[in-house]
C-alpha cells in the first residue's frame, strides 16, 4: 500500500483552530502495514497540529471534550474499539469539540 | 449628563406604565373577541379557541387533537433566555405548551439583540426572563409562563425541582458547568434533556437521557480544560445559527412530548452554516459505567459543578491580575499622553471594528506565536529614539497584562518600559469617552 490517501476532515466547534483554521485536509499517510486510529491521531498531532499539542492529545488519547467520528459515527461504536480501530483509505475522520456555548 | 439620565429614567417609567395599560387593554380585547369560543361544547379537552388556534398542527396525523391535549398538559423547563432559549421558547409558546418555566440570571444587553430575538431595544437593562415573559405572554396569553430570575446552580435547581415537576428540560446555557448540572439533574429525575449549542458558524443538537440513549457524561465523562472553551463574546456567532438550533430544540421537545418517535437520541445533528450542511452523526449508547446514568452510579445527588469543571457557570470573563502595581497606568491618563506609543493587542478583526487614534495594532496571539516580531522590533526601536514608555491596551485589560509580561521578556534589550492600561478599552469607554463602543 503505497500512498494511502486519507480524506480527513477536521471540523466544528473550534477543533479546526488547532489545525491552522483549515477544516478539510486530504492527507497522504506514509507507507505502513496497518494504520490504527490511535496512530493516525498521533500522526495528526506531529504533522498537522499548528499549536498547543496538549489541547489535542492527552495521555495517549484525544483530550476530554473532543469527540472523534469515523464515517459519521462515534468512534466508541467501532467494532474493535477506539484507538485500535483499523482505518482504511475510504475513512472519513472528524474531530469535534464538545458542545459548549 | 445627569439631566439626560433623569430624562431617560422618567421616560422609562412612563413607557412601562403605558405598556402595562396597553397589554391589559389588548388582553381585554382578545378575550371579548374570542369569548364566544371559550367553551368546549363540541370538543373534549380543548376550547374552541384552541381548536382554531392550533388547527394547523392538529391537522397532522402524527400530532392530531391528542397531541394538542398533551401539549396543553405539559410542563417544560428552559434554562437560559439567550440565543437558543429565545427561539425555543417562542415556538413552544406558540405551539401551546401548557406551562413553560424560564430561568436566567442575566439582564438584556445591546450585544444580545442580534440573536436573542425575544428581547427588544426597550428591554436593555431589565432581566431577560422579564422581557421574555412579556413577549411570550403577548404571543400566547392562554398558557402559563413562569419566569425565574436566578442563576441555575445545584442549590437553586434542587429547590426548583422540589416544588415543581417537568416533562422535558431544554439546555439553552452557554457554559460547561451548567451543561453537567442540567445533565445530572435530568438523569436523577429521569427526564429527557434537549441540548443545543451554537458558536460562530456551527451548531449542534442532541437529546440526552432519552430512551436508553447516552447522557452528556456518557459522551464526555471528563470536562474539557477550561481554557479550550470559547464563548460568543469572544468567538462571535451569526444570529440565525442559534436561531436554527433553538428552533430545532423546540421541535424535539414537541416530538418527545407527543411520543412521535424519531427523536434525536443517540444521534448528534451538526450544522455547518458556512457550507449549509447538516450532518447526522451516530452516537454511542448509554455507558453502563457512566458516573451518573450507569448501573452503579457514583453521582447520586448534585455536586459543585464549577469546581468539577474548574470554570464558572457563566460566560462572563474573569479578570486577571498578574502584574506589579507599577506596571499599570490608569486609563484616565491616556488622553494626556498623545505622543506615547499605544499598542492595541486585540485581534485584527476587533481592532478593525473600533480603535483609538494613533494606536498600533499588534495582536497578543502574534506575540504568543512569535509572528511578525521583527516588524514589531523595528517599530519599537524607531520609537525608542524619542520615547521610553509603551502603553499596552486591549478590550478588557487581561490580554494586555499577559502581553506586557511577554514584551518585557522578548525586548529586554530595548530601553523601554511597557505599561498596561488598566481595564482596557472598556474602562476607556466607562471613564474617558462613553462614545467608544463597548462590545
Amino acid at each position: 500500500m503505497n500512498n494511502n490517501a486519507y480524506n480527513i476532515n477536521i471540523f466544528s466547534g473550534g477543533a479546526e483552530l488547532l489545525f491552522d483554521n483549515k477544516r478539510h485536509y486530504n492527507i497522504d499517510l506514509p507507507n505502513k502495514d496497518t494504520w490504527k486510529l490511535g496512530d493516525l491521531l498521533i500522526w495528526l498531532r506531529d504533522n498537522l497540529l499548528s499549536e498547543r499539542p496538549e489541547l489535542f492529545i492527552q495521555n495517549n488519547s484525544v483530550r476530554p471534550g473532543i469527540l472523534v467520528l469515523v464515517n459519521d459515527s462515534d468512534w466508541e461504536l467501532m467494532v474493535s474499539s477506539d484507538l485500535w480501530y483499523l482505518i482504511c483509505s475510504l475513512c472519513q475522520i472528524l474531530c469535534k469539540y464538545a458542545p459548549c456555548p | 449628563m445627569a439631566a439626560n439620565e433623569q430624562k431617560i429614567e422618567k421616560l422609562q417609567d412612563e413607557i412601562n406604565q403605558l405598556r402595562e395599560e396597553l397589554q391589559q387593554k389588548e388582553r381585554e380585547l382578545f378575550d371579548l373577541k374570542f369569548k364566544k369560543y371559550h367553551d368546549n361544547k363540541y370538543c373534549l379537552g380543548l376550547t374552541a379557541t384552541d381548536i382554531m388556534r392550533y388547527s394547523r398542527q392538529m391537522l397532522l396525523s402524527q400530532f392530531s387533537i391528542t397531541g394538542q391535549i398533551v401539549l396543553k398538559k405539559s410542563r417544560v423547563l428552559i434554562v437560559g433566555m439567550g440565543g437558543l432559549g429565545c427561539p425555543c421558547a417562542l415556538y413552544l409558546a406558540a405551539a401551546g405548551i401548557g406551562e413553560i418555566t424560564i430561568i436566567d440570571y442575566d439582564e438584556v444587553e445591546l450585544t444580545n439583540l442580534h440573536r436573542q430575538v425575544l428581547h427588544g431595544e426597550n428591554d436593555i437593562g431589565i432581566p431577560k426572563i422579564l422581557s421574555a415573559y412579556n413577549r411570550l405572554k403577548n404571543l400566547n396569553s392562554n398558557i402559563k409562563i413562569i419566569p425565574i430570575h436566578t442563576h441555575a446552580n445545584s442549590s437553586t435547581l434542587t429547590d426548583l425541582f422540589k416544588n415543581k415537576t417537568f416533562d422535558v428540560v431544554v439546555d439553552g446555557s452557554d457554559n460547561v458547568a451548567t451543561r453537567y448540572l442540567l445533565n445530572d439533574i435530568c438523569v436523577l429525575n429521569n427526564l429527557p434533556l434537549v441540548s443545543g449549542s451554537a458558536l460562530q458558524m456551527e451548531g449542534q443538537l442532541t437529546v440526552y437521557n432519552y430512551n436508553k440513549g447516552p447522557c452528556y457524561r456518557c459522551l464526555f465523562p471528563v470536562p474539557p480544560p477550561p481554557d479550550t472553551v470559547m464563548n460568543c463574546g469572544d468567538g462571535g456567532v451569526l444570529g440565525p445559527v442559534p436561531g436554527i438550533i433553538g428552533t430545532l430544540q423546540a421541535l424535539e421537545v414537541i416530538k418527545i412530548l407527543t411520543k412521535q418517535g424519531g427523536v434525536l437520541s443517540s444521534r448528534l445533528l451538526t450544522f455547518d452554516a458556512c457550507e449549509a450542511v447538516f450532518r447526522n452523526v451516530k452516537l454511542r449508547t448509554r455507558n453502563s459505567r457512566c458516573a451518573v446514568c450507569g448501573d452503579d452510579p457514583t453521582i447520586t445527588s448534585l455536586i459543585d459543578y464549577e469546581e468539577f469543571c474548574g470554570s464558572s457557570a457563566h460566560d462572563k470573563v474573569i479578570d486577571v491580575d498578574i502584574l506589579r502595581k507599577d506596571d499599570h497606568i490608569p486609563v484616565k491618563e491616556l488622553p494626556s499622553k498623545p505622543e506615547t506609543l499605544l499598542i492595541d493587542v486585540r485581534p485584527t478583526l476587533e481592532f478593525a471594528m473600533c480603535n483609538l487614534d494613533n494606536s498600533y495594532n499588534f495582536p497578543y496571539s502574534y506575540l504568543k506565536k512569535g509572528k511578525d516580531l521583527d516588524k514589531l522590533r523595528k517599530k519599537l526601536e524607531d520609537y525608542s529614539t524619542n520615547g521610553s514608555e509603551v502603553l499596552i491596551i486591549c478590550r478588557r485589560g487581561n490580554d494586555s497584562q499577559r502581553a506586557v509580561l511577554q514584551l518585557k521578556e522578548i525586548f529586554t534589550d530595548l530601553p523601554l518600559k511597557f505599561l498596561n492600561v488598566l481595564g482596557g478599552l472598556y474602562a476607556y469607554s466607562n471613564s474617558v469617552d462613553a462614545s467608544f463602543p463597548i462590545y
